[in-house]
């Protein structure tokens, strides 16, 4: 009997090829429930109007301005070719600037932040809590995750809107993505284990949205209290017909959302399609309870689960920050910076990005800080020839031949790449990480990818100037023939007038005619009145 | 606080080519005991002379090539070489046996191809097949084992190490202690229509293999079956050498018992356990993916039987090995994994 389809999706586990099983350090942030006594307000917030994949939001106030906890700072704005969200205050205060600073991102280039100095008294705007939600419409319901400025929190930012937007109608499961793999990072298991219900009611509004009846939860194997937890909260809020909780296997990077599908499904998603082409709709638990915080509070995403952890943390731990505050104030939250501390990453410690200060902003991205002491990345590694030892293909779970791509990448032999369907990479890090010549493999491919789009966009604007060419070309012939089809025509016609009598006879009425009116005509008007009359 | 900014994976390697060499050197020990029992310490005083003309050559090479010498001899790859290629010759050759062997796969396979990671050729089959070609006579002085001659005869070490520098001292001679070996005689025997079981008469013969090469054999299968354990090699091309030389030859061996000989003496006479586990799996010059390994396992089979049935030397593997480095990239070309959501 074949298990994988999408009929049997969650019943039957399956496998992806590779993955790695790394040591977990999730026990070092998570072991302790979160702090009873709240993160102190920061006195300024650094806010990115870009945290979210897409454009970046339109600003809808100014420097001097006053704004209150929750009120909306950026919109998406009209011109929707492009995905947008909102940004809203995270505390009540004065906007003192708006300017360029640091943010997380790989480039580490500066970006467009608004920044709020606090007042201290934490006003919210008005709130507009609903007391039942299943009267809404799925319109007003996906309106209100909009202007909440709700977007995937499990690192890859995209505006939830428009994903279920895009998906109604087409979907029919659900997944609620709580398999976190990277080691270390302990936000959604904390978050499952501290608030089950409020994903669990996340899920039943979103069931709603899509108009679905399976939604499964996946988290690790290990995940047993967060197991007990959700069961729990399924059977309170009577959705044990509808909702399911699955344990996958621990193996990174069992969380990648097409990695979980096929665990889950036994199936693929389609080279270049997206899982709602399969009827699937993956989101974060996260991203599930900040629904439930959008649509039943009325509370916009102003806050987040962050992992503050490493052995250059003193006390690791889950915190619940504010979108903008200093990640400064978050250390100095947790007990500050052991003396070994050499760097700091925002992220897992496979895919997360090197931060340059902790002067930069928590953002919606930000599941994890990660501190680590110079014992944990050890020297700067060497950077050696590959040997071809196959160890990347081994552990790639997409498929791919690593080592061929840094090779034709290097030799900048971009056209392979296609061939080498360098697409399908993922970015997970494994290669990068089992490497034994330490070859920074996923920055090659992030950059053979960019060179494969800027070629593309070359060879799309060049196909269009040879279109362009060709169609001009060809409009030039077509008005040629038809000029000549339509002097031949007239030839014929002239020739083939069978009264030749009469023709002649008009003629030489016609130039009678002209000779009284023009005695003095010039012999070139004779032509001149000929193509008149022939045109 | 500012940092300096790091990119991922923010952890520290699980693993380094030193340590891939380091390993395959230690996996190595137990076989070069055992042959160290059977055939003297001369064995050893070849690795050490490979040895040295190796790193100085590697050094000397990469001075001119203008590259970073630490990192480079610091990777063990050329004593890993050196190793293999001493472990092929006779362990009473000249010295300077391993001094062309070395540059032969030192300056010519190795840094004239691009030095490490860049060559086709496996070098220290590249070294055997040079010195073996050049110098035939010396390359067939392999001595009888331990057991077939007197314990008194064994060369000790000064009088290998004279042997190995300044050639056969006069109390002794070639003949005295040098031996036909299992496989020499098995392609004469069955060249001269003789039976298996007459030719297996000879005392050169073991249980299974030759006497003495089938314990050494057993010892290096041992040290790969660390190798593998350790996910140093995987599994794919010893298994598919020794898997495709059992399949190949038992259809004979049972056809007609009396001229082929039975699978398990292919497998262990010569240096086909060796190079399964460690020549073979030479990652630079093998194939990458797990079906492609198993095709240049297979081809290694086939070209080994081949050339000891009806090829001009009694042992094929080092031809069998470089024949097959050709075909690597072809192989590798054909065996690509389907990528994920790619039609299948």
């Amino acid at each position: 009997m074949d298990h994988s389809s999408i009929e049997n999706i969650g019943k039957h586990l399956h496998n992806f090829p590779g993955g790695l099983k790394l040591k977990h350090y999730k026990a070092l942030s998570c072991s302790k429930p979160l702090p009873a006594q709240q993160l102190p307000l920061s006195q300024e917030y650094i806010i990115p109007v870009s945290q979210h994949l897409g454009r970046p939001a339109e600003i809808i106030v100014s420097p001097g301005q006053q704004v209150k906890k929750g009120q909306p700072l950026s919109v998406p704005g009209n011109a929707s070719s492009t995905p947008g969200a909102y940004v809203h205050a995270p505390t009540s205060g004065e906007i003192v600037a708006i300017e360029q600073r640091p943010v997380p991102h790989p480039s580490g280039l500066n970006s467009t932040c608004i920044i709020l100095r606090a007042d201290g008294k934490d006003d919210w705007i008005e709130l507009e809590p609903v007391t039942d939600y299943r009267q809404l419409s799925r319109q007003q319901l996906i309106q209100r995750v909009q202007m909440a400025g709700i977007v995937g929190l499990g690192g890859a930012v995209f505006p939830t809107d428009i994903k279920l937007q895009g998906g109604a109608g087409s979907i029919d499961t659900l997944i609620l993505n709580g398999a976190e793999c990277e080691p270390y990072i302990s936000c959604d298991e904390t978050l499952m284990k501290q608030d089950p219900e409020k994903i669990i009611q996340g899920a039943l509004i979103l069931s709603q949205v899509l108009n679905i009846k399976r939604v499964l939860v996946a988290i690790e194997d290990p995940m047993d209290a967060c197991y007990q937890k959700l069961q729990t909260s399924i059977k309170t809020l009577g959705a044990a017909d509808c909702i399911k909780v699955v344990r996958v296997p621990m193996l990174y990077p069992e969380g990648g959302e097409r990695q979980l599908i096929q665990v889950l499904s036994g199936t693929e998603v389609p080279a270049g399609k997206l899982p709602v082409s399969m009827g699937i709709l993956v989101l974060n638990v996260a991203t599930a309870a900040a629904i439930k915080d959008a649509i039943i509070d009325g509370k916009p995403l102003i806050e987040r689960l962050v992992t503050v952890t490493g052995a250059g943390i003193c006390e690791p731990q889950n915190v619940v920050a504010r979108i903008g505050t200093p990640i400064a104030d978050l250390i100095s939250f947790c007990g500050g910076y052991t003396p070994g501390i050499a760097s700091l990453v925002m992220g897992g410690p496979l895919m997360g990005i090197g931060l340059q200060s902790d002067s930069l902003p928590i953002i919606k991205a930000s599941n994890c800080i990660l501190a680590l002491t110079h014992a944990d990345i050890s020297s700067p590694q060497v950077e050696m020839p590959c040997i071809n030892c196959g160890d990347c293909v081994g552990v790639c779970p997409a498929g791919l031949l690593p080592q061929t791509l840094q090779m034709v990448i290097r030799a900048e032999n971009f056209e392979a790449l296609e061939e080498l369907n360098l697409d399908a990479c993922i970015e997970c890090g494994c290669c990068d990480y089992i490497c034994p010549s330490h070859i920074p493999l996923v920055d090659y491919f992030r950059y053979g990818k960019s060179e494969q789009r800027v070629r593309t966009v070359e060879r799309k604007q060049s196909d269009l100037a040879k279109l362009r060419f060709d169609r001009r070309e060809k409009r030039l012939a077509k008005q040629q023939t038809e000029r000549r089809a339509r002097h031949l025509k007239r030839k014929q016609a002239l020739a083939g007038s069978s009264d030749k009598k009469d023709s002649v006879a008009a003629a030489i009425a016609r130039a009678k005619a002209r000779k009284q009116a023009l005695t003095t005509t010039p012999r070139d008007s004779d032509s001149n009145t000929d193509s008149g009359e022939q045109s | 606080m500012e940092f300096s900014r790091s990119g991922a994976p923010h952890l520290p390697p699980e693993n380094t080519v030193s340590k891939v060499m380091l390993q395959v050197i230690l996996a190595l020990i137990p076989g070069i005991l055992a042959m160290v029992w059977f055939f003297g310490v001369g064995v050893l005083i070849q690795i050490a002379l490979s040895i040295l003309f190796a790193v100085l050559l590697e050094w000397a090479m990469l001075k001119l090539r203008g590259k970073p010498i630490r990192p480079f001899l610091s990777d063990y790859s050329a004593v890993v070489t050196a190793i293999l290629f001493a472990l092929c010759i006779p362990p009473l050759a000249p010295w300077w046996i391993s001094l062309v062997g070395m540059i032969a796969a030192i300056v010519v396979a190795k840094h004239l191809y691009g030095g490490l990671g860049q060559n086709i050729f496996n070098p220290a089959m590249v070294a055997y097949v040079v010195v073996l070609i050049a110098f035939p006579l010396e390359l067939t002085r392999w001595l009888a084992p331990r057991g077939l001659i007197d314990v008194e005869l064994l060369p000790g070490l000064l009088q290998s190490l004279q042997t190995i520098i300044s050639g056969l001292p006069a109390n002794l001679s070639w003949d005295a202690i040098t031996q036909a070996t299992p496989l020499d005689l098995l392609k004469d025997g069955v060249e001269q229509n003789q039976m298996i079981s007459e030719i297996r008469q000879a005392p050169v013969f073991g249980n299974y293999g030759g006497r003495g090469w089938e314990w050494i054999a057993n010892f290096f299968a041992l040290g790969g079956i660390w190798l593998i354990w350790r996910r140093v090699i995987s599994w794919h091309i010893p298994v598919a050498i020794i898997a495709s030389v059992i399949m190949i030859t038992l259809p004979a061996w049972l056809y007609d018992p009396s001229s082929n000989p039975i699978p398990l003496q292919h497998i262990f006479s010569g240096a086909l356990v060796l190079c399964a586990f460690f020549i073979a799996t030479d990652p630079v010059t093998g194939c990458a993916s797990r079906r492609g390994k198993i095709i240049f396992g297979l081809g290694v089979a086939i070209l080994t039987l081949t050339i000891r049935l009806w090829g001009g030397y009694p042992d094929g593997v080092a031809f069998a090995v470089l024949l097959m480095n050709m075909f690597a990239p072809l192989i590798d070309r054909y065996t690509r994994p389907r990528a994920y959501g790619k039609p299948r």
